[in-house]
Protein backbone atom coordinates (compact mmCIF):
# COMPACT_ATOMS: atom_id res chain seq x y z
CA UNK A 1 0.00 0.00 0.00
CA UNK A 2 1.35 3.40 -0.96
CA UNK A 3 2.00 5.73 1.92
CA UNK A 4 2.26 9.50 1.72
CA UNK A 5 4.97 10.95 3.93
CA UNK A 6 5.08 14.68 4.50
CA UNK A 7 8.65 15.79 3.78
CA UNK A 8 8.28 19.53 4.25
CA UNK A 9 5.58 22.18 4.26
CA UNK A 10 6.11 25.91 3.98
CA UNK A 11 3.94 29.01 4.19
CA UNK A 12 4.88 32.32 2.61
CA UNK A 13 5.41 35.11 5.11
CA UNK A 14 4.28 38.72 5.25
CA UNK A 15 6.68 40.00 2.60
CA UNK A 16 5.59 37.51 -0.05
CA UNK A 17 7.99 35.54 -2.25
CA UNK A 18 8.36 35.39 -6.02
CA UNK A 19 9.40 31.78 -5.88
CA UNK A 20 9.08 28.77 -3.56
CA UNK A 21 11.75 26.11 -3.83
CA UNK A 22 12.23 22.68 -2.25
CA UNK A 23 15.90 21.68 -2.32
CA UNK A 24 17.87 18.56 -1.34
CA UNK A 25 14.82 16.35 -1.83
CA UNK A 26 15.50 12.88 -0.36
CA UNK A 27 15.87 10.14 -2.99
CA UNK A 28 14.24 7.48 -0.83
CA UNK A 29 10.72 7.52 -2.28
CA UNK A 30 9.28 6.35 -5.59
CA UNK A 31 7.03 9.34 -6.37
CA UNK A 32 6.57 12.93 -5.22
CA UNK A 33 3.38 14.88 -4.66
CA UNK A 34 3.26 18.63 -4.03
CA UNK A 35 0.08 20.36 -2.92
CA UNK A 36 0.12 24.11 -3.44
CA UNK A 37 -2.28 26.78 -2.21
CA UNK A 38 -1.34 29.89 -4.15
CA UNK A 39 -2.44 33.47 -4.56
CA UNK A 40 -0.32 35.90 -6.56
CA UNK A 41 -0.07 39.67 -6.50
CA UNK A 42 -0.63 39.98 -10.26
CA UNK A 43 -3.78 42.08 -10.85
CA UNK A 44 -5.79 39.45 -12.70
CA UNK A 45 -8.25 36.71 -11.76
CA UNK A 46 -5.53 34.19 -12.49
CA UNK A 47 -1.78 34.61 -12.33
CA UNK A 48 1.04 32.96 -14.17
CA UNK A 49 2.90 30.09 -12.54
CA UNK A 50 5.91 28.21 -13.85
CA UNK A 51 7.70 25.12 -12.65
CA UNK A 52 11.30 23.98 -13.02
CA UNK A 53 13.36 21.04 -11.76
CA UNK A 54 16.95 21.22 -10.52
CA UNK A 55 17.08 24.92 -11.57
CA UNK A 56 17.24 23.78 -15.19
CA UNK A 57 15.91 26.05 -17.92
CA UNK A 58 15.88 23.57 -20.81
CA UNK A 59 14.08 20.49 -22.06
CA UNK A 60 10.49 20.94 -20.90
CA UNK A 61 7.64 19.65 -23.07
CA UNK A 62 4.07 20.21 -21.95
CA UNK A 63 0.44 20.31 -23.02
CA UNK A 64 -2.33 22.16 -21.21
CA UNK A 65 -6.12 21.88 -21.33
CA UNK A 66 -8.07 24.64 -19.63
CA UNK A 67 -11.71 25.37 -18.87
CA UNK A 68 -13.14 28.70 -17.74
CA UNK A 69 -16.76 27.81 -17.14
CA UNK A 70 -17.69 29.35 -20.49
CA UNK A 71 -14.90 28.33 -22.84
CA UNK A 72 -12.04 25.91 -23.27
CA UNK A 73 -8.45 26.43 -24.31
CA UNK A 74 -5.28 24.53 -24.89
CA UNK A 75 -1.59 25.21 -25.28
CA UNK A 76 1.44 23.13 -26.12
CA UNK A 77 5.12 23.95 -25.74
CA UNK A 78 8.08 21.95 -26.98
CA UNK A 79 11.56 22.26 -25.51
CA UNK A 80 10.55 25.17 -23.29
CA UNK A 81 12.51 26.78 -20.50
CA UNK A 82 9.94 25.83 -17.84
CA UNK A 83 6.57 24.12 -17.40
CA UNK A 84 3.65 26.53 -17.62
CA UNK A 85 0.01 26.55 -18.58
CA UNK A 86 -1.22 26.36 -15.01
CA UNK A 87 -2.04 29.23 -12.70
CA UNK A 88 -2.48 30.51 -9.19
CA UNK A 89 -5.33 32.74 -8.12
CA UNK A 90 -4.60 36.40 -8.90
CA UNK A 91 -5.24 39.49 -6.84
CA UNK A 92 -8.37 40.45 -8.83
CA UNK A 93 -10.12 37.32 -7.59
CA UNK A 94 -12.34 37.37 -4.50
CA UNK A 95 -10.30 38.54 -1.51
CA UNK A 96 -8.57 35.91 0.59
CA UNK A 97 -9.15 33.07 -1.87
CA UNK A 98 -6.32 30.81 -2.99
CA UNK A 99 -5.93 28.48 -5.96
CA UNK A 100 -5.42 24.76 -5.43
CA UNK A 101 -2.68 23.01 -7.38
CA UNK A 102 -1.55 19.42 -7.32
CA UNK A 103 1.76 18.33 -8.85
CA UNK A 104 2.52 14.61 -9.19
CA UNK A 105 5.95 13.32 -10.22
CA UNK A 106 6.34 9.55 -10.61
CA UNK A 107 9.81 7.95 -10.58
CA UNK A 108 11.51 11.23 -9.77
CA UNK A 109 14.77 9.52 -8.80
CA UNK A 110 15.07 7.38 -11.92
CA UNK A 111 17.62 7.76 -14.70
CA UNK A 112 14.88 8.18 -17.31
CA UNK A 113 13.18 11.35 -18.57
CA UNK A 114 10.76 12.74 -15.95
CA UNK A 115 7.05 13.03 -16.50
CA UNK A 116 4.63 14.92 -14.29
CA UNK A 117 1.04 16.06 -14.17
CA UNK A 118 -0.47 19.21 -12.72
CA UNK A 119 -4.06 20.08 -12.07
CA UNK A 120 -5.31 23.35 -10.70
CA UNK A 121 -8.59 24.95 -9.75
CA UNK A 122 -8.68 28.65 -9.01
CA UNK A 123 -11.02 30.18 -6.50
CA UNK A 124 -13.15 33.27 -7.00
CA UNK A 125 -16.80 34.13 -6.49
CA UNK A 126 -17.62 34.89 -10.14
CA UNK A 127 -19.09 33.19 -13.18
CA UNK A 128 -15.70 32.79 -14.84
CA UNK A 129 -12.87 31.01 -13.17
CA UNK A 130 -10.15 28.72 -14.38
CA UNK A 131 -9.18 25.09 -14.08
CA UNK A 132 -6.37 23.39 -15.95
CA UNK A 133 -4.69 20.06 -16.55
CA UNK A 134 -1.06 19.94 -17.62
CA UNK A 135 0.90 16.89 -18.74
CA UNK A 136 4.64 17.44 -18.98
CA UNK A 137 7.95 15.75 -19.62
CA UNK A 138 11.35 17.03 -18.64
CA UNK A 139 13.87 15.57 -21.06
CA UNK A 140 16.55 15.04 -18.47
CA UNK A 141 17.82 11.85 -16.86
CA UNK A 142 19.04 13.41 -13.60
CA UNK A 143 17.17 12.60 -10.43
CA UNK A 144 14.97 15.47 -9.30
CA UNK A 145 16.46 17.11 -6.22
CA UNK A 146 14.94 20.59 -6.48
CA UNK A 147 11.41 21.77 -7.36
CA UNK A 148 10.78 25.47 -7.93
CA UNK A 149 7.49 27.22 -8.57
CA UNK A 150 7.65 30.86 -9.62
CA UNK A 151 4.93 33.46 -10.04
CA UNK A 152 4.63 36.53 -12.25
CA UNK A 153 5.18 38.78 -9.25
CA UNK A 154 4.95 37.57 -5.66
CA UNK A 155 3.11 34.71 -4.05
CA UNK A 156 1.33 36.51 -1.26
CA UNK A 157 1.36 35.79 2.47
CA UNK A 158 -0.34 32.52 3.49
CA UNK A 159 0.37 30.84 0.15
CA UNK A 160 1.69 27.40 1.00
CA UNK A 161 3.32 24.29 -0.40
CA UNK A 162 3.53 20.77 1.03
CA UNK A 163 5.88 18.16 -0.41
CA UNK A 164 5.03 14.47 0.09
CA UNK A 165 7.15 11.44 -0.67
CA UNK A 166 5.27 8.34 -1.75
CA UNK A 167 6.50 4.80 -1.42
CA UNK A 168 5.12 1.32 -1.26
CA UNK A 169 5.51 0.09 2.29
CA UNK B 1 15.49 42.04 -6.43
CA UNK B 2 12.63 39.51 -6.05
CA UNK B 3 13.07 36.91 -3.34
CA UNK B 4 12.89 33.15 -3.29
CA UNK B 5 11.77 31.08 -0.32
CA UNK B 6 13.90 27.94 -0.12
CA UNK B 7 13.38 24.88 2.04
CA UNK B 8 16.15 22.32 2.41
CA UNK B 9 14.26 19.03 2.64
CA UNK B 10 17.15 17.21 4.27
CA UNK B 11 18.02 19.69 7.01
CA UNK B 12 14.72 21.54 7.27
CA UNK B 13 16.58 24.83 6.94
CA UNK B 14 14.54 27.66 5.44
CA UNK B 15 15.90 30.81 3.88
CA UNK B 16 14.66 33.80 1.97
CA UNK B 17 17.24 34.68 -0.67
CA UNK B 18 17.40 37.11 -3.55
CA UNK B 19 16.79 35.54 -6.94
CA UNK B 20 19.80 35.47 -9.26
CA UNK B 21 19.94 37.61 -12.40
CA UNK B 22 19.35 34.44 -14.46
CA UNK B 23 16.28 33.56 -12.42
CA UNK B 24 14.87 37.07 -12.79
CA UNK B 25 15.51 36.96 -16.54
CA UNK B 26 13.68 33.63 -16.68
CA UNK B 27 10.77 35.05 -14.70
CA UNK B 28 10.53 38.01 -17.09
CA UNK B 29 10.70 35.76 -20.16
CA UNK B 30 7.95 33.56 -18.72
CA UNK B 31 5.83 36.63 -17.96
CA UNK B 32 6.25 37.86 -21.52
CA UNK B 33 5.26 34.47 -22.97
CA UNK B 34 2.31 34.30 -20.60
CA UNK B 35 1.08 37.77 -21.64
CA UNK B 36 1.35 36.81 -25.29
CA UNK B 37 -0.53 33.55 -24.77
CA UNK B 38 -3.14 35.30 -22.64
CA UNK B 39 -3.78 37.93 -25.33
CA UNK B 40 -4.24 35.19 -27.94
CA UNK B 41 -6.57 33.27 -25.62
CA UNK B 42 -8.68 36.36 -24.89
CA UNK B 43 -8.93 37.15 -28.61
CA UNK B 44 -10.05 33.57 -29.24
CA UNK B 45 -12.68 33.80 -26.48
CA UNK B 46 -13.93 37.16 -27.80
CA UNK B 47 -14.18 35.78 -31.34
CA UNK B 48 -16.12 32.75 -30.07
CA UNK B 49 -18.53 34.98 -28.11
CA UNK B 50 -19.03 37.20 -31.13
CA UNK B 51 -19.73 34.23 -33.40
CA UNK B 52 -22.23 32.86 -30.88
CA UNK B 53 -24.08 36.18 -30.65
CA UNK B 54 -24.13 36.47 -34.43
CA UNK B 55 -25.52 32.95 -34.82
CA UNK B 56 -28.23 33.63 -32.23
CA UNK B 57 -29.24 36.84 -34.00
CA UNK B 58 -29.53 35.00 -37.32
CA UNK B 59 -31.62 32.25 -35.76
CA UNK B 60 -33.91 34.86 -34.24
CA UNK B 61 -34.26 36.56 -37.64
CA UNK B 62 -35.41 33.21 -39.00
CA UNK B 63 -38.27 33.25 -36.49
CA UNK B 64 -36.97 31.03 -33.68
CA UNK B 65 -37.97 32.03 -30.15
CA UNK B 66 -35.40 32.62 -27.41
CA UNK B 67 -36.43 29.31 -25.80
CA UNK B 68 -35.90 27.45 -29.07
CA UNK B 69 -32.51 29.03 -29.58
CA UNK B 70 -31.54 28.20 -26.00
CA UNK B 71 -32.62 24.59 -26.58
CA UNK B 72 -30.47 24.41 -29.69
CA UNK B 73 -27.25 25.67 -28.13
CA UNK B 74 -27.42 23.66 -24.92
Amino acid sequence: MATHNLIQTVTVGAGGAASVEFTSIPQTYTDLLVLYSLRGSQAQVYTQATLTFNASSTGYYWKMLQGTGTSIGNQAVTNGSSIGGFNGTGSSATANTFGNLRLYIPNYASSQFKSCSINDVLETNASTTYMALVAAVWNNTNAITTITITGANNWVQHSSASLYGIKNT
Amino acid sequence: MPTKLTINCTTGERAEVEMTAEEVAQQEADASAFAEEQAARQAQEAAAAEAKASAQAKLKALGLTDAEIEALIK
